[in-house]
């Protein structure tokens, strides 16, 4: 057994997935399968072996620093969930109610 | 002349060029075809008739004002619903973007609409990109035009089946691990999948972003070569687009391929491989000898070690990619009810708005890139992943390109693999390698098994997608040259 239902519910809450205990039963022995068969990777890969981000090395990619013409706002904030006075509106983010 | 619907695209632009079609009823006979046949094929998620009819009457002005037209224009085109559309409805096969209008176009479909192409609307797909079948399409599964009880692959199996079915002469697809091959190859298509950074990413969006790579799917080589030179080119809006001039691509169809090195890869054969898919495989490698070019046995062990190393590498960075999927400025939010905290209201957008596979796999991705699993599960993909570009540059040390079979079988039914998630990965097998080295590969049809399409598969180095055309090029004429027609002529009538 590589991972437990217990480790299935902690890495939800870490996903930020409200899974139900049907979805969390029903995935905890997927995933158990799928990271054993996964696993394998470990057969090969040698301390020695350099690791691959990216195919095509690039590194500082700049642009020249000129301004351009961003969204505009009303556009962006049409497909918001909501919006008031110009802004995102979204739930409560401090704790008191 | 055929019939209107299965002209390549290259002669329905020839056709719109010297007027003797317009583009608008150009346009107008494939709208028809969709409201006739899509209700069974199911490739599109959303028909944008008064946008396409727009952008085909442009068309026809442009030329009547004696303006030049691109060897495209008025053509029109399926666009994968993971590419933004400006103001038209952008699902990524989601419920979590359901009534989403993106406030602008894809740098591709910027370059589509600019070469003249008319976006006839949103092809169907898995969900995110992920999955081999469109079965993970939160809206419906996609029907395969060959056998409409079988998968049209996935995860660009709406591009695939409007190609195939006669609903559009062109689409755009992404591959990530094999979406645009994979459905090439049960469709009965061509599709290509480009050098890592040879096409924009800007308006993709991300589900692997070290992986994912927009492409054409086609009915005839030549068709893919101009989209994909279309499409192609540096674009300041992505920070991993080379800087390189674009590709002359269409000019290497029709060159002979005699002197030409083709390594066939030993590790993508045998168990699990169809005998039939192996067969059809076999018999175009020996066409290819028969037209000169030299045939080697090439040998990539590390091959066997890229869908454990895929399916670590792709989930992680999904895992962190679908992160913005916070219902805070887009898409769905769930559970507002005035009480819940942000971080509540979060998790129940994300349980309500992705489906089973996302969700498998953004916890695969967690897993991986958590502390104390990092080094064993990622870290390691990671050092995999260089195994098998060094196992390409080996392999092009030998030879020009390497070949196999696009997919270890043929088209599957719909429901046979869809509670296996290990079996649906396997029919990315042949298609991850080069996802994971970045080179650029493709498939085109190489015959029926029972008769089902079975896609032959091309890789080249990186940036030398020219070579990858010119193979296919003189294998798709030798084979049509064979058969007596293209292949999709036999494709049952819908």
């Amino acid at each position: 057994m590589t991972i437990t239902r217990d480790e299935v519910a902690h890495l939800a809450r870490l996903a930020r997935l409200a899974l139900d205990e049907t979805e969390l039963d029903h995935l905890s022995g997927q995933l158990d399968v799928i990271l054993n068969s996964v696993a394998r990777v470990r057969e090969v890969a040698a301390a020695d072996i350099p690791p691959t981000s990216h195919a095509v090395p690039l590194t500082n990619v700049f642009r020249p620093d000129a301004l351009r013409q961003g969204l505009a706002r009303e556009e962006v904030l049409a497909m918001a969930p909501a919006a008031e006075e110009g802004r995102f509106r979204v739930p409560r983010i401090l704790d008191e109610v | 002349m055929r019939e209107l619907l299965r002209l390549p695209a290259t002669e329905i632009a020839a056709a719109v060029a010297k007027g003797d079609l317009s583009a608008v009823e150009v346009t107008r006979v494939h709208l028809d075809r969709i409201a006739g046949v899509d209700g069974e094929v199911a490739a599109f998620l959303h028909v944008d008739a008064a946008g396409a009819l727009a952008a085909a009457r442009s068309v026809d002005e442009q030329r009547t004002k004696g303006e030049p037209l691109g060897p495209l224009a008025g053509v029109p085109i399926a666009i994968k619903d993971v590419l933004t559309t400006r103001g038209v409805p952008t699902t990524c096969g989601s419920r979590i973007l359901d009534g989403w209008r993106p406030p602008y176009d894809a740098t591709v479909v910027r370059k589509v609409r600019a070469a003249g192409l008319i976006p006839l609307g949103k092809a169907n797909m898995d969900e995110f990109a992920m999955g081999s079948s469109t079965e993970n399409s939160a809206f419906r599964p996609t029907r395969n035009p060959w056998d409409l009880t079988r998968i049209p692959g996935g995860s660009s199996g709406g591009s695939a089946a409007a190609v195939a079915a006669f609903e559009a002469p062109l689409a755009l697809g992404t591959d990530t691990g094999g979406s645009i091959r994979q459905p090439a190859a049960v469709c009965g298509l061509v599709g290509a999948k480009p050098t890592y950074g040879g096409v924009s990413r800007y308006g993709l969006v991300a589900f692997s972003s070290s992986l994912d790579q927009a492409g054409p799917l086609t009915r005839t080589v030549l068709d893919a070569a101009l989209l994909h030179e279309a499409i192609a080119g540096h674009d300041p809006l992505d920070s991993t687009s080379i800087d390189t001039p674009v590709p002359s691509l269409a000019a290497e169809v029709g060159r002979d391929v005699a002197g030409m090195r083709v390594g066939v890869v030993r590790e993508l054969s045998g168990e699990g491989y169809q005998p039939e898919v192996e067969e059809r495989f076999r018999e175009a490698v020996a066409l290819l000898g028969d037209l000169d070019a030299e045939i080697v046995e090439v040998s990539c062990p590390h091959f066997a070690y890229a869908l454990p190393a895929y399916y670590l590498i792709a989930p992680s960075e999904a895992s962190s990619n679908l992160a913005r999927f916070d219902g805070m400025r887009y898409g769905l939010r769930a559970g507002d009810d005035g009480v819940a905290s942000a971080e509540e209201v979060m998790s129940r957008t994300r349980a309500a708005g992705f489906g089973a596979e996302v969700k498998r796999r953004i916890m695969i991705g967690t897993y991986a890139l958590s502390s104390g699993y990092y080094e064993a599960y990622y870290g390691q993909a990671q050092k995999v992943r260089t195994l098998i570009a060094r196992d390409f540059d080996a392999a092009y040390q030998q030879v020009d390109v390497l070949v196999s079979p696009t997919t270890p079988t043929t088209a599957f039914p719909l429901g046979e693999r869809v509670d296996d998630p290990m079996a649906m990965y396997l029919a990315d097998l042949c298609t991850i390698p080069a996802n994971l080295a970045g080179v650029p590969s493709m498939s085109l049809p190489c015959g029926l098994a029972d008769g089902l399409p079975v896609g032959f598969q091309i890789m080249a180095p990186a940036l030398a997608d020219d070579r990858m055309y010119r193979v296919a090029g003189a294998l798709e004429a030798e084979l049509d040259a064979r058969r007596g027609h293209p292949l999709l002529d036999e494709v049952p009538a819908l």
